[in-house]
């Protein structure tokens, strides 16, 4: 059965900025530089958008961004929530207002610099703390890479795992950034030694089990699929999207769940499998958020592509890089091209359906974006053709 | 970046009787005044019925650690003096669902680094042991029985 979202829409153009750890121009600057970029990209103008969408927690709000970018009537503007789980819900809501008819041209980005250690949340906590946080700021779990460890070490001792199943992911994304001249690590080859010996962040996560910190920003483009078709790059079709807060889900401390290890991916992926005229196996070339390394391997089992507990055996055997059985991170995702929140994600998956990707895989037609597991998610579905 | 250990806001009305039980050592839930459900942290209503009517049950305050992690630096200047330390999460015995933060010490008022961290294990038996930091807070340390 058809779904009413199901190839109706695309993405049109992508943008980004330099990637590097800092950069001076504004955070609204880059943000408007990104969306002219992706604009032009599609051979579209400022005064085509009328439509926009963001995170929540982006900065630089629409007006600022129509003011700059000299953009006409706006008709339509939305933000998502969750930090890094919003990413693909912004493409997702941009589809379903262009679906609708609310807009007909919606322009979608993240701007970030946090490059400096000031500019990161878990520094500018208060000196009194509130809600759930007031139960774990205290006593030392401070960070994002704190909370994501304690549910690691939980997978690792359930399933088996070890620090080596991290590492080969963390591999995986590098040697993909190091065929992107455009990613931070590009041109810094790792070995597992290199892994191993890296000093420890929050065990039993090390330095490079997380994501760079970086400035940049990335934008892209959403229009109908009829208009897609006439504009200036090949359509990469919005095939289908989810979101996913799942039953007692705590934000980044799921921990207060019957089963902490099932996070919001795999409600997400129940919505986004059933709109799907494709199954996981089907999936040529995924995009999976990494802030940490091991939400690569919670979302490979969330989203269906191998069972609960079999992710670590999915690294094996360069199981996630380049010719692998399903490569992920292809232009060195938030570990190894840039953190942007993982909207760089998003324009990877495009590229690969574009054929352009600096580790294409050959002819790939179903390519998976997800946003960050463990906080409430998002994902989307691109394919290269409409489905029959 | 503040220089002092960040304090839970004690007057926040859904939170304020876990840390006036805490002052006293105690480890305590709320539970549902007429489902009888228990939940953690507190909050102000009962997601199995909806309920806003609650009592406090004070539990055993024994448990085991379900898992822990051991953080280094960068950290909140506050805790660069003692790391690396650890934070556990402790099941408690009664519920293995109820599930609590803390941190792991060598005897009640030890500091957060006193257990070495290759002796922590999930798994691991432990009783809570409150500490006292400030004339409204007394923080979830556990001990190993």
């Amino acid at each position: 059965m058809s779904h009413p979202l199901r190839d109706k829409t695309a993405v049109a153009g992508i943008g980004q900025t330099a990637y590097v750890k800092s950069l001076p121009d504004t955070e609204l600057s880059l943000g408007v530089q990104a969306i002219k970029a992706a604009l032009d990209d599609a051979g579209l103008t400022p005064a085509d958008v009328d439509g926009l969408a963001s995170y929540t927690m982006e900065q630089n709000v629409e007006v600022n961004v129509a003011r700059n970018l000299g953009l006409g009537d706006v008709t339509w503007f939305a933000q998502v929530g969750f930090g890094g789980g919003a990413g693909c819900g912004v493409i997702g809501q941009a589809a379903m207002a262009v679906a609708t008819g609310q807009a007909n041209v919606v322009v979608c980005w993240r701007s970030r610099k946090r490059g400096g250690p000031a500019t990161r949340p878990w520094a500018q906590v208060g000196d009194r703390v509130e809600g759930t946080a007031a139960f774990t700021r205290p006593v030392g779990l401070l960070r994002p890479v704190d909370e994501i460890a304690m549910l690691t070490r939980r997978y690792l001792h359930e399933y088996g795992g070890s620090r080596e199943d991290l590492g080969r992911v963390a591999m995986a994304v590098r040697a993909h950034a190091n065929r992107n001249p455009l990613a931070m690590m590009h041109g810094k080859p790792m070995t597992m030694a290199d892994y191993l010996g890296a000093r420890m962040v929050s065990e039993p996560l090390c330095l490079f089990d997380n994501c760079l910190e970086s400035d940049g920003a990335v934008a892209c483009v959403v229009v109908s699929a009829e208009r897609a078709r006439d504009l200036r790059q090949p359509p990469a079709y919005v095939h289908a999207f989810g979101q996913g807060l799942n039953a007692q889900h705590q934000t980044m401390t799921n921990y207060f769940r019957d089963d902490p290890l099932e996070g919001p991916a795999w409600t997400c992926a129940r919505v986004l499998w059933s709109q799907a005229a494709v199954t996981p196996a089907d999936v040529d070339v995924a995009q999976l958020y990494d802030a940490f390394s091991p939400l690569i391997l919670l979302s490979l089992e969330g989203y269906g592509f191998c069972a609960r507990g079999e992710a670590p055996s999915w690294t094996l055997d360069g199981g996630l890089e380049l010719g692998g059985r399903l490569p992920v991170n292809t232009s060195g995702g938030g570990m190894s091209e840039a953190y942007v929140h993982g909207f760089n994600l998003i324009n990877e998956g495009v590229r690969q359906i574009r054929g352009t990707s600096t580790a294409q895989v050959p002819g790939a037609q179903v390519s998976f974006v997800s946003s960050g597991e463990g906080v409430p998610t998002s994902a989307v579905l691109f394919t290269k053709e409409p489905a029959a | 970046m503040i220089e002092e250990v960040p304090l839970p806001n004690t007057e926040d009305p859904d939170a304020a009787p876990f840390w006036e039980h805490a002052l006293r050592g105690e480890l305590a839930v709320q539970v549902c005044a007429d489902c009888h459900a228990r939940r953690n942290p507190p909050r102000p209503m009962c997601p199995v019925c909806n309920s806003l009517g609650l009592r406090w049950e004070v539990l055993s305050g024994r448990g085991r650690i379900w898992s822990f992690v051991v953080a280094h630096p960068p950290l909140l200047p506050a805790f660069l003096p003692v790391a690396p330390y650890n934070v556990v999460v402790v099941e408690a015995e009664e519920d293995p669902t109820l599930r609590f933060v803390g941190n792991l010490v060598a005897e009640p008022g030890a500091p957060i680094n006193s257990v070495e961290p290759t002796t922590i294990a999930i798994g691991q038996e432990v009783v809570v042991a409150f500490e006292r930091v400030a004339d409204d807070v007394a923080l979830p340390r556990f001990v190993g029985l």
